[in-house]
C-alpha cells in the first residue's frame, strides 16, 4: 500500500525524471525516485525513518522509553552495543525525538534526558583527551552498561511472557463434586466446664469494658455532714465521743460508707470535728471540736 | 489409624487434586486428606509419581507448582481450548512484563531501582495491577532515605506461570564480559 502511494507521489511531483526518460528515448527500466532532496532524486528508500505517517504514532508508542528506542536503533544498524557509535546514534535518536514532537506525541521527559546524555557523551568524545588523566573512563561506558542491563531485562520479560500461563496456555483442571456430596462438619467437643470458664472470661471482659456512668449522687455529702454533726451534738458533756464505726450505717452499702467517710473528712478539714484515738490499736473516736 | 491400599491412595489423591480449589501440598495431602490413614510421605510421593505416569499423553497433566500439586490442561491445547471461552485472556503490556521481570529476577527491589534500569517512570497502574493480581507484594522497606518499599514476587506468581520455585525462571541472557574500555580504542 505504502509503496504504491510513494510511487504515485513520485510520478506526480517529479516530472523531471520523465522528461529525462523521453529525451533518451530508451525504454530502460529506471528506478523511480521516491523523492527529491535538494534537487537530487532519492531512489532508494531511506533505510531508517521510513514509517508510514499513520503508523508513526503507534510505532513510537511501542517503545518502552529511551533505552528501548536506543537499543532498537543500535540493533537496526547491526551495531554492537559495545562500540556504541555515538555520533550516528545521537543523530538518529534526535530525529526520532523530532518526529515525536511533530506528531504531538506526548514527549516524556525521559526522552529528553537521554538526548541530553547523548549530547554530553558526544561532546566529551570530541574534547581532546588529556594525557594526564590516565584512568579516564570512556564517557560511553555508563550508557553501555545501562543499555546492556536493560536488554537483559527486556529479554527476561519476553521469556516470562513465553512461560505457560494459566488462562492463556493452560487451564486448571477442576471437577465438580457429586451432587449428593455431603460436606462433613466436625462438631466441636465442648466440656461444660469450658463453657463456664468461657462465660467467666466474658463477664470479666465486660466488666473491664464497663463505662463509668456519672450519676448525680443520691447521697449528698453535705447532707451527711449535717447528719454527722447532729449525731455528735446529741452527745452528753461526759461522753462527747462517738465511735468512728458507729457513724456508718451498713445498710446503705458501700456508697453510703463512702459518703459518710467523705463527710467526716470534710468536717475534719473544716475543723468542726476531731478524730482521736485513745489507745494504741484502739477504736477511733470522733467528737465535736 | 486405618490402612489404605496403594490403589485407593492413588484414587483418593487424584480425586482430591481435582476437587480442591487450590493446589494441594504434600502436607495438605498427608495431614488433612489422609489424616485418618496410616500413610507416610514416601507412599504419597509414590502415588503422585504413578499418577504423573498415568497422565502421560493425556489432555491433562499433573504438575507441581509453588503451592503444591495440581492438574492442568497441557499447553499445546491452549489455542483449541480458547474457543470454549468467550473472553479473551488479558494481554500484558511490555512495560508490565518488564517490571514483573525486574521484580522476579532482582527481588527485593524498589520502584526507583526498577525505574533506573528501565529508564522510564513505572506507572502506578502497573504496580496496582501487579499487586491486585497478587503477583507481587511489598516485603518491608529499604533502609535508605525515604525508606522506599521493597517488592518481591509471590507464590501466586509462580503458580500462574506454572513454576514451582524462582530457580525455575528462565535463565537470564549472559552479559558479555568484554570490558567496554578495551573495545573502544
Amino acid at each position: 500500500m505504502v509503496n504504491k502511494t510513494m510511487h504515485q507521489d513520485a510520478k506526480q511531483h517529479h516530472p523531471v525524471k520523465k522528461i529525462k526518460e523521453s529525451e533518451q528515448g530508451e525504454m530502460v527500466q529506471q528506478v523511480l525516485p521516491f523523492a527529491l532532496i535538494r534537487g537530487e532524486a532519492v531512489v532508494e528508500k531511506p533505510k531508517d525513518l521510513f514509517i508510514p505517517p499513520d503508523a508513526l504514532e503507534i510505532f513510537l508508542e511501542t517503545f518502552e522509553g529511551p533505552l528501548d528506542l536506543l537499543l532498537y536503533l543500535i540493533r537496526k544498524q547491526k551495531f554492537d552495543i559495545l562500540d556504541l557509535p555515538i555520533s550516528p546514534i545521537t543523530q538518529q535518536y534526535m530525529e526520532y525525538v523530532e518526529l515525536m514532537k511533530n506528531v504531538k506525541l506526548e514527549l516524556a521527559a525521559e526522552y529528553l534526558v537521554m538526548a541530553a546524555i547523548l549530547a554530553e557523551i558526544k561532546s566529551k568524545l570530541l574534547l581532546p583527551k588529556q594525557i594526564i588523566e590516565e584512568e579516564e573512563v570512556d564517557p560511553r561506558a555508563e550508557l553501555v552498561r545501562r543499555l546492556q542491563e536493560y536488554e537483559v531485562i527486556k529479554q527476561a520479560a519476553q521469556k516470562i511472557d513465553d512461560l505457560p500461563r494459566v488462562e492463556r496456555d493452560t487451564h486448571i483442571a477442576h471437577v465438580a463434586l457429586a451432587e449428593n456430596f455431603h460436606v462433613r462438619t466436625i462438631d466441636a467437643d465442648v466440656d461444660f466446664n469450658d463453657l463456664l470458664s468461657a462465660l467467666k472470661d466474658v463477664m470479666k471482659r465486660t466488666q473491664a469494658f464497663e463505662h463509668h456512668h456519672i450519676h448525680k449522687e443520691s447521697l449528698s455529702t453535705r447532707e451527711r455532714m449535717s447528719a454527722v454533726l447532729k449525731r455528735l451534738k446529741n452527745t452528753t458533756e461526759n461522753a462527747p465521743f462517738v465511735a468512728f464505726s458507729e457513724l456508718f450505717t451498713h445498710k446503705e452499702g458501700r456508697q453510703g460508707v463512702i459518703v459518710t467517710f467523705l463527710a467526716i473528712l470534710e468536717l475534719i478539714k473544716e475543723s468542726l470535728i476531731e478524730c482521736v484515738q485513745c489507745e494504741v490499736q484502739g477504736q477511733l473516736q470522733v467528737k465535736l471540736k | 489409624m486405618r490402612q489404605i491400599s496403594d490403589d485407593k491412595l492413588k484414587q483418593l489423591v487424584e480425586a482430591a487434586l481435582f476437587v480442591a480449589d487450590s493446589p494441594l501440598s504434600l502436607a495438605d495431602i498427608k495431614l488433612v486428606l489422609l489424616a485418618e490413614y496410616k500413610v507416610n510421605k514416601k507412599r504419597i510421593l509414590a502415588a503422585l509419581e504413578r499418577l504423573t505416569q498415568d497422565y502421560q499423553n493425556r489432555g491433562v497433566e499433573l504438575i507441581k507448582v509453588a503451592k503444591g500439586y495440581r492438574f492442568q490442561t497441557i499447553t499445546s491445547l491452549s489455542d483449541d481450548l480458547a474457543t470454549l471461552f468467550k473472553e479473551r485472556t488479558p494481554r500484558y503490556s511490555r512495560a508490565l512484563l518488564e517490571t514483573l521481570a525486574l521484580i522476579a529476577y532482582k527481588q527485593p527491589i524498589t520502584r526507583g531501582e526498577i525505574e533506573d534500569i528501565r529508564g522510564v517512570a513505572v506507572s502506578s497502574y502497573i504496580m496496582k495491577t501487579l499487586l491486585e493480581r497478587d503477583w507481587v507484594k511489598m516485603a518491608g522497606h529499604k533502609e535508605v532515605p525515604g525508606r522506599p518499599a521493597l517488592y518481591v514476587t509471590t507464590d501466586e506468581f509462580l503458580d500462574y506461570f506454572s513454576l514451582s520455585s524462582l530457580t525455575q525462571l528462565p535463565e537470564l541472557m549472559p552479559l558479555p564480559e568484554i570490558s567496554i574500555a578495551e573495545t573502544i580504542e
